[in-house]
């Protein structure tokens, strides 16, 4: 039996829908069937709290007196550059961005310790912020320098803007090279020493709606702590990649364009996040429900790890070439399991995205949809 | 009964120029393997050693080192795992070359028994959160 959106927001408003993660919904399929369960169930949760390096803030932090146009001028957060290239006082300050003086990489490998996705933690968590501007006066905004401390709390707005999150599906990253590389996979260790994953496999949003038919433009979301909305379809978005028989794509595909108000977010789920020898970004916190509308749906939703494959590329010349060809597919319940086999070797597995947390995510927007406070939406358009 | 010790020695200043770790060989028959050094003139010096060898040598060698005024901690105390600071990704599991991080498999949170760490530092880098520190 078909459901609406509307018909499952008037049960979360009168407090009855039921709502299960994308976890629990495996199980419940196993014990009670597809059909019975895309009738009792309202809503499945999904998370990933991972690295994504296509994140950022637009900030406005309010007009001086005398007034400065940082539009064209420079603009630094605690030493580390924003963009103004923008109105008078607005900026964006991107997750991988590094203070000028930062070695990077001059001594190898560098550390990161500090750059954008670092302020966004601080400035989420409340912490002051330095400001730095200059501008080159006109007669309209006549003053050229200022030196300022920023607090979340009083700025005019803030807001998390990512051109691209929540990738479905990643490659797993390995090493042929005989020497230790640093990539934003993480540390790998030469002749296949490691091998990297970064998904939430069963957990994660676009897993779960592999042809985006109910995540689209405008669906509201858990982000960062905070609500937010899909906005766009993300950078680098491509369904049409190999999909197995079920649907689900065996290689990086959709990507999703995310916003939401900042000042309602949490530190917790916005951390800065350092990769030696690859540099700053921003670990993010998502959390996407998909209304149970029909069987289909409700099938997408009880896909597992043990169905979920990804491809296995060396990051030591593959990948920096842009010849990935794929030695191997291997699922996420492997995966998990702590190792993998490739070439006869068997190889210790590592995740960049913490499933605990993704877990966490998914049961508080659960939590959320249970008692009303969130409700959901039709996407304004489908995703390409 | 031979046994293995992981200990880090923290010499006063006085005693970073003298001959103290080539006695634990020559006296007490031990084994050593240095895992980690940092001995700089006119400052106190640190020295993270494995030891091996009977009980019996054991003991009367760390007395030496002991009486010296060296002191001496178990291992593990030097490195630390800040866990209001990790996420529980596993960054840390394959890099760790004695298996010291674990993933509960019904949580998913990672775990780090110290007793197996042999402070080299590889989760260090390998951490994007910099859950690992280390004091030495």
């Amino acid at each position: 039996m078909a459901k609406t959106i509307k018909e499952i927001n008037e049960r979360i408003k009168k407090g009855k829908a039921v709502v299960v993660t994308a976890e629990e919904i495996i199980d419940l399929v196993k014990e009670k069937g597809i059909k019975r369960c895309a009738k009792d169930v309202d809503v499945v949760t999904t998370a990933t709290f991972g690295p994504m390096c296509s994140s950022g803030v637009f900030i406005n932090f309010g007009h001086t007196k005398p007034k400065i146009k940082v539009g064209g001028g420079k603009i630094y957060l605690n030493d580390v550059p924003a963009y103004g290239g923008l109105a008078a006082v607005d900026i964006y300050l991107g997750a991988s961005a590094l203070p000028d003086d930062d070695p990077r990489n001059k001594v190898y490998p560098g550390e990161f310790g500090y750059g954008g996705g670092h302020i966004i933690e601080e400035l989420v968590a409340g912490k002051d912020i330095r400001l730095k501007a200059s501008g080159y006066g006109t007669d309209c905004y006549p003053k050229k320098e200022l030196k300022t401390k920023i607090n979340i709390r009083d700025l005019d707005k803030a807001i998390l803007y990512n051109p691209r999150s929540a990738y479905q599906n990643y490659n797993v990253a390995v090493n042929l090279s005989d020497r230790v590389i640093y990539t934003y996979m993480g540390v790998l260790q030469p002749r296949l020493g490691n091998a990297n994953y970064c998904s939430s496999g069963q957990l994660s949003p676009l897993f779960n709606d592999p042809y985006y038919e109910t995540i689209g433009i405008g669906t509201r979301i858990f982000l960062g702590g905070g609500i937010g909305y899909v906005a766009f379809s993300g950078t680098q978005h491509n369904p049409r990649v190999k999909r197995t028989k079920k649907g689900i794509p065996k290689e990086p595909a959709g990507t999703l364009a995310l916003i939401g108000d900042l000042k309602k977010m949490s530190s917790k789920w916005l951390r800065g996040t350092s990769f030696t020898g690859y540099g700053a970004t921003l670990t993010v916190g998502i959390g996407v429900p998909i209304p149970i509308l029909n069987e289909k749906i409700l099938r997408f939703t009880a896909i597992e790890d043990s169905q979920i494959y990804a491809p296995v590329i060396d990051y030591s010349k593959a990948y920096p070439l842009g010849k990935e060809t794929v030695l191997k597919e291997v699922n996420y319940a492997q995966l998990r399991s702590g190792s993998i086999k490739i070439k006869g070797k068997e190889i210790p597995t590592s995740s960049l995205s913490s499933y605990a947390k993704a877990r966490e995510i998914a049961n508080i927007l659960k939590g959320w949809i249970k008692k009303g406070k969130f409700l959901l939406t039709e996407p304004v358009t489908p995703l390409p | 009964m031979v046994r293995k010790k992981r200990v880090v020695l923290t010499f006063p200043h006085s005693l970073v120029d003298k001959p103290i770790t080539y006695h634990l060989v020559k006296d007490y028959g031990l084994v050593f393997n240095i895992l980690k050094a940092r001995v700089t003139p006119q400052e106190e010096g640190r020295l993270v050693l494995e030891i091996e060898g009977k009980r019996e040598n054991l003991n009367r060698g760390i007395k030496f080192l002991k009486d010296l005024g060296i002191r001496i901690e178990p291992l593990a105390q030097d490195i630390r795992w800040v866990e209001e600071k990790c996420t529980h990704c596993g960054a840390c599991l394959a890099i760790c070359p004695t298996q010291a991080f674990t993933i509960d498999p019904t949580t998913r949170k990672v775990s780090f028994d110290k007793k197996k760490c042999i402070v080299c530092e590889l989760c260090i880098k390998a951490c994007p959160y910099r859950a690992m520190e280390i004091r030495f």
